[in-house]
């Protein structure tokens, strides 16, 4: 491999992580209090409420349904809009988190159903309000079932940055594409597939290691 | 009609499930009324209706009709804000305990302090005083996972205690435990009620529990009240069926013949020094088979029952009968 494509490599390890990371923070930072709604507002929750668990769990539906690659492309007037472009890592980063926020609020909802309802009984029992239950009592208690699901999400917004390499997105996925695939280097096709199973692997790591540490029975 | 000293009032409180199209009633026509500083037993088979009978005392379930007043006030009344308010001092315990797992056991007694916006500083104060009556100070870093049921159950205790509550809920705060650690909790249960003036209201499918330390009772039966009374009263003459059935010993030996009559003699502290079944067979020349025996000394002072077959020979039973009576033993029938 010449100078250049180790240098591209490189570089693609470094765009890759900034989209992954980004990504995950804004799909977090959205898909986490609708998660967090969905479970609450589903029957006999805390906040039961049929038409707004309906509403969130049919865009969920819908957008989990879409297939990323399609999605990449719906979204590029959207995405365009927000950064005034349509390629690049930075312009990735918007079909990224939209992608994966159902993900994500699935993964969320899924992790609070594991906590006990005895907990949730005893918090009402104790005067909690929903607003407390959900902060000192459920979050806590699922704390580390959310840490175990954060790595797969995580993980998963990394798979779908290699796709973006097709729209113009920087990262290891376009450089796999444009000189794995249109110019037939299998070196670089292998390498760069062997450093995003690496990078996976840190990643699921990493998450288990911080679960195991948070959780205490 | 609530008087100064009476916690709950429930008048004709009915409870109707509805799932499905289906229809359940867990809860019919109830009314009875707790007191200030006692402990009140609620006793049933299990499904009879207790566990919804104590959830309608802190509104975990809302009564179908009825009400349920707390000194009082119509639980069913609260608005959202007032109903959490009240619940702060209607403290609850639970079977499973219930505790956070994730939580250092200090933590989970801050629980409740923290809801009620208590400082940091404060609360750890309060809590580790919690922890000290519960007799777990050492225990205060762990996580409820490394500790035993009991000490599970004890902490659970501590934190319902925090708040310094008026009422103490438990629903069967002692069926996951062996007979031994039971005794321990049904003591410290006692110990705060005597030394706090704590009310509690205990759910059990135990006899055993209610005759330790309650004061009185209230026995659900398929979600009727089937009797409410003084322990004592309800031990040594059951009226309804299903107070037979949870006050009669459950496995008797068998009697020796079909048809033959039983009867069941209750012993409180009278005549507990005196060997009476000796004496009956010395003084009046007849012989019962005991079936099964139950007694405990209190202090000094017998309690117990005891279940015998009699002879076939209606004289001879007579004569049995009238020797216990005039002993002053209470003697009843019992069903085969």
């Amino acid at each position: 491999m010449s100078d250049y494509i180790i240098e591209a490599i490189k570089n693609g390890v470094f765009e890759t992580l900034k989209m992954t990371g980004w990504s995950s923070l804004f799909a977090y930072a959205v898909g986490l209090p609708l998660g967090i709604l969905l479970y609450a507002t589903a029957k006999d929750r805390l906040l039961q409420n049929r038409a707004v668990n309906y509403a969130i769990g049919f865009v969920v539906n819908v957008m989990r349904s879409l297939p990323f690659l399609i999605l990449l492309v719906l979204l590029i007037p959207f995405t365009r809009w927000v950064t005034g472009s349509s390629i690049g890592t930075t312009a990735a980063i918007v079909p990224l988190t939209v992608g994966a926020i159902p993900i994500v609020a699935r993964m969320v909802e899924a992790s609070l159903c594991e906590v006990q309802p005895g907990i949730i009984e005893a918090a009402t029992s104790m005067g909690a309000s929903p607003f407390h239950i959900i902060t000192h009592f459920i979050l806590p208690e699922a704390a580390p079932s959310l840490l175990q699901g954060a790595a797969i999400n995580v993980a998963t917004v990394l798979g779908y940055s290699a796709m973006a390499g097709v729209i113009g997105g920087g990262g290891l996925g376009a450089i796999a594409l444009q000189y794995g695939y249109y110019r037939y280097q299998k070196d670089v096709l292998w390498t760069t597939v062997l450093l995003l199973v690496i990078m996976v692997m840190l990643i699921q790591a990493i998450g288990g290691l911080l679960a195991k540490l948070r959780r205490k029975s | 009609m609530s008087n100064a000293d009476t916690v709950y009032e429930l008048q004709n409180v009915s409870k109707t499930y509805r799932n499905e199209g289906k229809e359940f009633t867990a809860l019919r026509d109830v009314s009875f009324s707790i007191r200030e500083g006692e402990i009140f037993g609620i006793i049933g088979m299990s499904g009879a209706g207790k566990s919804t009978l104590v959830r309608t005392l802190n509104r975990l379930t809302e009564v179908s009709s009825g009400t349920v007043r707390y000194f009082g006030r119509d639980l069913a009344e609260l608005r959202p804000r007032e109903l959490r308010k009240v619940r702060r001092s209607i403290a609850m315990i639970f079977q499973g305990f219930n505790l956070l797992q994730q939580r250092t056991v200090i933590k989970n007694v801050e629980q409740p302090l923290r809801i009620a916006g208590v400082s940091r500083k404060e609360r750890k104060e309060i809590a580790r005083k919690m922890l000290e009556v519960v007799g777990l100070s050492e225990k205060e870093k762990e996580y409820p996972a490394r500790l035993s049921g009991g000490q599970r159950q004890r902490v659970a205790i501590a934190r319902a205690l925090a708040a310094s509550p008026k009422v103490l809920l438990c629903d069967e705060a002692t069926s996951a435990l062996d007979p031994k650690i039971t005794g321990e909790i049904l003591e410290l249960l006692q110990k705060i009620n005597r030394e706090q003036k704590l009310t509690i209201v205990i759910i059990t499918h135990e006899m055993s529990v209610v005759e330790r330390i309650c004061d009185r009772v209230a026995i659900i039966d398929d979600g009727n009240l089937a009797e409410v009374g003084e322990v004592k009263e309800v031990f040594r003459a059951p009226k309804s069926k299903a107070a037979k059935k949870l006050v009669f010993p459950s496995n008797p030996f068998d009697p020796s013949r079909e048809n033959s009559r039983l009867i069941r003699i209750v012993f409180d502290g009278l005549s507990a020094k005196e060997p009476f079944i000796a004496d009956l067979v010395a003084s009046t020349g007849r012989k019962v088979n005991i079936l099964s025996a139950n007694t405990k000394s209190v202090g000094g002072v017998g309690y117990g029952q005891m279940v015998l077959e009699l002879p076939d020979n209606e004289i001879d039973r007579t004569v049995i009968i009238e020797y216990f009576k005039n002993k002053g033993l209470a003697v009843s029938e019992v069903e085969r």
